[in-house]
């Protein structure tokens, strides 16, 4: 810990960054902290509790700003920054990201090879609490799980923090806002919140990182990051990618090629 | 307002008195490892060990989403069904603590401070409130900062204190709790002369209001709000788990020659509840509306409606994903 400390100190005060976003202690868990001096750098921590994905705030202009800033990444978020990456929406010279490893030592990654490097030692497995949901849905009929998910999705009362903690909802517009046409009913209610969500869910395919951002974030608790997850877990075989490593050859609906095995495409 | 002594068995007796009287019975209810406001039969259903629902009481007064009025052109003739006060059910809340009660005054108060709102107003007139003192509380709960106690009776029609023995006491506050009474008069005994107080939670207040509204009212552009906004996501949560948010939008289901509008809960804290249809926006930045938030609860609403914007039920800070705790932020703001 005082390494990390000391060492966003040193490079808040010699100008290296403007800003580093860590956690501090939370009245209940570890939050998100914006330090930009060595005072504020005395609050950090960063251990297995640190969960947030950070990353969400790296895409956000108004607090970043346009100098170059630090993050301290735990995996999760080192995934979601390969993926913004991957998605042009982050620079290199801009963005400092800091880990530190199993080992307890201060890593610091300048360029997004070297992320991408030390990601991939690391398999993206289900927790204990995404086993026992899942493998109770896969072992449902179809209908069951539509019946499960409506059920699910009538708690739903669109607060959009599920959206909002998603590192990989950075559209300036979302689609549900959109009303010309309204392709969404933005009021609360079973089949309109179902349309959102199967729209948040396409729009995650081949993305989603499976970090759990917006499952933690939704104070109704519906598990909403189980969705992108067990799209993500079907998907990556089919065209070729690791889960959780940045998808290098482009997002599966959102990439074409001309040799594609599907006809339709062409 | 008259003070009476109810048994184990005389509480669930009135209570199945209440359900068949026809009334809908909303009560807390646990399920999905979460406790809320759902429609209940049965007193079995009710839960027991919890401090807070997720959600407020407020739905029910004012609901997620309702529709104002609904259109349908028919050989060039519109023919408009307006919302009909009549359609509203006769319900009655089971269990809801002080704090959900008091949060009737302030949502009142904004649904009626220039034209009187009929929806509103329709739910309000046709809500029992059975609420139940807390006699324990969490580290997010401070009512008796905001004016209110573990024992608050405003809003309640009547209000419950459960004993050791199962019974409560029942202090019978106004006519509609007296109405509720007299579905099954004979289980309501005798006062037994104890003193409620002492089946409460002590919850020392933890910042003085007046304090808070002076320093408030000299920090318009202080720093205090980019500063503890920065976490802040931006998202609904905060605002719809609140007993006393009252913002809306709202919306047209129109299908072709017929549709209806739609009122719908919406909150201050998205970035698009400000947007002008010019690209401008008043509040551009996650700083101002955080500002807005807590402004309109502890100085506009006490400034122009002459009622707290909280009630102190600690509800936000226990929905925000990334530890927005009110009570943090409001005590920070008081020793600024």
């Amino acid at each position: 810990m005082k390494k990390l400390r000391d060492r966003a100190a040193e490079l808040l005060s010699q100008g290296v960054v403007s800003l580093v976003i860590g956690y501090e202690e939370g009245t209940k868990r570890p939050r998100p902290l914006f330090c930009r001096n060595s005072e504020g750098a005395e609050k950090l921590i960063f251990d297995s509790h640190c969960f947030h994905n950070l990353a969400v705030y790296i895409t956000k202009k108004e607090l970043v700003g346009k100098e170059r800033f630090a993050v301290t990444a735990p995996i999760s978020t080192l995934r979601s920054i390969m993926q913004l990456y991957v998605e042009n929406q982050l620079s290199e010279e801009k963005l400092l990201v800091i880990t530190v490893d199993l080992s307890g030592e201060l890593r610091e990654f300048t360029t997004f090879d070297e992320i991408a490097a030390y990601v991939a030692q690391f398999e993206l497995k289900r927790g204990e609490r995404e086993q026992e949901i899942l493998s109770k849905i896969e072992g449902m009929t179809r209908e069951e799980r539509w019946k499960f998910w409506m059920e699910e999705m009538s708690h739903c009362f669109k607060c959009y923090a599920c959206r909002s903690a998603c590192p990989l909802c950075y559209c300036s517009k979302c689609v549900v806002e959109v009303n010309r046409p309204q392709w969404i009913n933005p009021w609360p209610a079973p089949l309109a919140n179902m349309e959102w969500h199967i729209n948040r869910a396409m729009h995650m395919v081949g993305r989603c990182t499976a970090c759990g951002a917006c499952g933690d974030a939704c104070p109704v608790g519906i598990p909403v990051d189980l969705i992108t997850r067990k799209m993500m877990e079907d998907l990556a075989p089919e065209f070729g990618y690791v889960p959780g490593q940045p998808a290098k050859q482009g997002n599966a609906l959102s990439s074409w090629k001309l040799d594609d095995r599907e006809q339709f495409i062409r | 307002m008259e003070t009476k002594y109810i048994n184990k068995s005389g509480i669930e007796q009135w209570f199945n008195a209440i359900v068949s009287s026809g009334k809908r019975v909303f009560a807390p209810v646990n399920s999905r490892g979460q406790v809320d406001f759902k429609p209940v039969k049965k007193l079995s259903e009710v839960a027991d060990e919890y401090i807070q629902t997720t959600q407020s009481i407020k739905a029910s007064v004012y609901p997620k989403a309702e529709v104002l009025f609904s259109y349908e052109k028919v050989n060039g003739k519109v023919n408009l069904t307006d919302f009909d006060p009549e359609s509203v059910a006769e319900t009655v809340l089971w269990k809801v603590h002080p704090c959900d009660a008091a949060g009737f005054k302030p949502l009142s108060a904004i649904f009626n401070w220039d034209t009187a709102d009929k929806l509103h107003n329709a739910h309000l007139v046709k809500t029992s409130v059975i609420s139940f003192s807390c006699a324990a509380a969490d580290e997010s709960c401070f009512c008796t900062s905001v004016n209110g106690s573990p024992g608050n009776t405003a809003g309640s029609d009547i209000q419950l204190t459960m004993l050791p023995d199962g019974g409560a006491i029942a202090e019978i506050l106004t006519f509609k709790g007296e109405t509720l009474v007299a579905l099954m008069p004979n289980v309501f005994e005798a006062d037994k002369g104890e003193k409620k107080e002492k089946y409460l939670v002590d919850l020392p207040t933890r910042f003085n209001l007046e304090e808070v509204n002076a320093k408030l009212n000299k920090a318009f552009n202080s720093t205090v709000w980019k500063e503890q906004s920065e976490r802040c996501l931006g998202c609904g949560a905060c605002a719809f788990v609140c007993p006393t948010c009252a913002c809306f939008d709202i919306q047209e289901d129109a299908h072709g020659s017929k549709g209806r509008r739609i009122r719908c809960w919406d909150a201050c804290g998205f970035a698009m509840f400000t947007l002008h249809t010019s690209g401008h926006n008043p509040r551009e930045h996650q700083s101002q509306r955080w500002r807005q938030r807590i402004l309109h609860k502890f100085s506009y609403m006490p400034e122009r409606l002459s009622v707290v914007g909280c009630t102190g039920c600690g509800r936000c800070s226990r929905a925000c994903p990334v530890d927005m705790n009110i009570l943090e932020h409001i005590t920070s703001i008081a020793k600024q």
